[in-house]
């Protein structure tokens, strides 16, 4: 270990340097040389951060899904301070898909929120899932009571969203996402390479933020574990006085 | 056969280390008493023999199961009388002890020999465990731990809130079961009265086993 | 394995009749619900009739919370949940148990609510059967959920508090799908109940699955 206690390594500088430059060219991308969409106007341009948002979300709460199912099946703590990091660093990122979403969806759709489009509702309640995920994992009790409990609330979400998802679905039995044009190849040069640079530099930041809340969760728990050598090590000296 | 193998046991109460390293070895048909200071970890050690609380570190066996691996085949040979009663206030003495019997294959008739050989009053059987005294609660709570007939008995201050005649048939409890082969462990404060019984002493402190009661 | 949850079930039932939990605490906590959405909605009872079918299970996902803390409750009161788990019983029956006991609670809430709706919302189900075969699956979904939750936070301090968080989000598909059905039964609207009935009944095998799969794991160390 370095002198000056750190969570960062050659490896993460990189990544958030890469992280910063792509952030930049995709301001630039963004702001300067894609041009405004024909029907939305320049309110498209919000779609550069927002779609690798919402996509990414959904990864980062896969990885907590992934670690918890490493926690439970083989009592894996690299899974459990894995999900723990993907977690948050999902919460973040879904609140910030429904905030982008919001400003988004008022000036194209004429609203910030609809309760009929699947994807915001979904979206919505997977954000609340993980909120409760969060409050339990901050509940102070035994650690490994604690982990067991989260993994299984996490899982619990996750086999959650795809009935959500159908039965909002089929609840409202309206959207208002466009189908998804990347698929459909409509989008010009430009603004493919914007959106090529959103998933670049917020997958970027992504890995940034996690690898750091990872190695934070990680070293809390070796101060845990420190702190029990000297608990224990007190413990016993308590023993020695009677 | 030792019932109770333990070895550099330490176990955890969230961050507290409660249990610091315990070593003891207990044979079959023994009765152990546990003695030591309020917080020296004797309730956490009884938690620990019954499968209730995981040890952290150490290697743990009682009744020949991992104590690591194998803690629900152990919970259901043991007898634990703990703090709490494990009774539903809201039902009576028979129901309360007839639905701990249920669960481990026990009738009626053993319902009725349990709570005769602990001396509850029949008057008592039907009325709800909130309304009994501390006593007669803790006489329905041995009861119910009779019926399992455990191999191991693990008794958390047994005799706290009995009167004199509670508290000599909780010795005559203990006698028959050492003298059927089972094991016991108590952690008491009457030394005098379980003095009586000729266990062997272990001293507790600071979550772990004092040096000099190794040697004996 | 299911003769223990019936065990389990039973002593739970038999509790709440003893302690009249259900009938003098969750009931009234239920019609005092339904009085407040009338205040909320005007005095129209257009609207209520109108959203008797969301109004309803709310009101029934409230007393589901407080049903669970309760079943959960009389556990920790005196040690019994460490004799349960001294009892060796399969950790599945005390699951199976607990969700029987949670289920039957919530349709006796349910067949009270009915009949308030009725009388105070003005709204008349057309459909009978369908609004009590949806009932009966929507509780038994919620109570499996209510189970598993229960279990999970029954140890910890925040219990009452944390409960709602994570089991009302889960529900969110039995909310929706429940107030389809009634919907459908209530002529309120215009879709196929008995097709959502089977959202219902989907969720509450998964539930089960779930809670049965994971119990042991629960009550382990909690």
């Amino acid at each position: 270990m370095s002198t000056r206690p750190s969570t960062g390594s050659t490896v993460t500088r990189v990544i958030g340097i890469a992280a910063l430059i792509a952030l930049a060219l995709l301001l630039c991308a963004a702001f300067w040389w894609s041009e405004p969409d024909a029907q939305q106007g320049d309110a498209v341009r919000l779609f550069y951060l927002h779609v690798p948002v919402a996509i990414l979300e959904y990864v980062a709460f896969i990885i907590a899904g992934v670690g918890s199912v490493m926690y439970l099946w083989k009592r894996s703590v690299f899974g459990d301070v894995m999900a723990h990091a993907a977690a948050e660093v999902g919460v973040v990122f879904c609140a910030l898909t429904l905030i982008t979403g919001s400003l988004w969806g008022r000036p194209t759709w004429g609203t910030y929120w609809d309760w009929g489009d699947v994807r915001l509702v979904t979206t919505l309640i997977l954000l609340l899932l993980f909120v409760g995920y969060l409050a339990l994992r901050q509940v102070p009790g035994d650690r490994h009571t604690r982990s067991k409990q989260a993994a299984i609330v996490a899982l619990v979400a996750l086999i959650d969203i795809p009935i959500i998802n159908r039965s909002v679905e089929w609840w409202a039995n309206r959207t208002l996402h466009q189908r998804s044009t990347l698929i459909e190849g409509k989008i010009e040069d430009i603004n493919a390479f914007a959106t090529f640079l959103g998933f670049l530099a917020c997958g970027l930041v992504l890995s940034w933020f996690l690898v750091h809340r990872f190695r934070v969760a990680w070293l809390e728990r070796e101060v845990a574990t420190h702190g029990l050598e000297r608990a224990l090590s007190e413990r016993r000296a308590e023993g020695a006085e009677v | 056969m030792s019932v109770v193998r333990l070895h550099q046991v330490v176990a955890l109460l969230g961050d507290f280390p409660a249990l610091a390293g315990v070593d003891l070895s207990v044979e079959a048909g023994e009765v152990v008493l546990f003695q030591g200071a309020n917080g020296a970890g004797k309730t956490t050690l009884l938690r620990l023999c019954a499968g209730l609380v995981a040890p952290t570190a150490g290697t743990a066996e009682v009744l020949g199961h991992d104590l690591h691996e194998q803690r629900r085949a152990v919970r259901r040979r043991v007898g634990l009388v703990g703090h709490g009663s494990g009774l539903y206030g809201d039902l009576t003495v028979s129901e309360n002890v007839a639905f701990w019997a249920g669960l481990v294959g026990a009738g009626t008739a053993e319902v009725e020999q349990a709570l005769h050989r602990l001396e509850v009053a029949p008057r008592l059987h039907d009325v709800a465990v909130g309304r009994l005294s501390t006593g007669q609660r803790k006489r329905t709570a041995l009861a119910s731990v009779v019926v399992r007939r455990p191999e191991l008995w693990l008794l958390d201050e047994p005799h706290a809130g009995l009167d004199q005649r509670g508290r000599d048939i909780v010795d005559q409890l203990i006698r028959e079961a050492a003298a059927a082969g089972a094991t016991v462990l108590v952690a008491s404060h009457e030394l005098d009265r379980v003095g009586s019984l000729h266990p062997r002493p272990v001293t507790l402190a600071g979550g772990i086993i004092r040096e000099a009661d190794h040697a004996s | 394995m299911l003769r223990d949850a019936g065990r389990i079930a039973a002593k739970d039932l038999r509790i709440e009749r003893r302690s009249r939990v259900l009938t003098t605490q969750v009931l009234p906590f239920a019609l005092i619900v339904i009085v407040l959405f009338a205040f909320a909605l005007d005095a129209s009872t257009d609207a209520l009739r109108r959203f008797t079918p969301g109004l309803f299970w709310v009101t029934v996902l409230f007393a589901a919370v407080l049903s669970v803390q309760r079943i959960f409750a009389v556990e920790v009161e005196d040690g019994a949940l460490d004799a349960l788990r001294l009892s060796g019983v399969d950790p599945a029956s005390i699951f199976l148990g607990k969700a029987a006991a949670i289920a039957t609670q919530l349709v006796v809430v349910e067949v009270l609510l009915g009949l308030s709706v009725v009388v105070f919302y003005d709204a008349e189900p057309d459909d009978v059967v369908l609004a009590a075969v949806a009932g009966v699956v929507a509780a038994g979904g919620v109570a499996a959920a209510g189970s598993l939750y229960g279990a999970l936070v029954v140890n910890l301090r925040v219990r009452d508090t944390l409960l709602p968080v994570l089991l009302l989000p889960v529900l969110a598909p039995v909310l929706i799908a429940a107030t389809r059905a009634y919907g459908d039964a209530f002529g309120t609207s215009a879709v196929d109940g008995w097709a959502w009935l089977g959202v219902l009944g989907l969720f509450g095998v998964i539930y089960l699955l779930l809670g049965i799969l994971t119990y042991g794991v629960l009550l382990e160390e909690s």
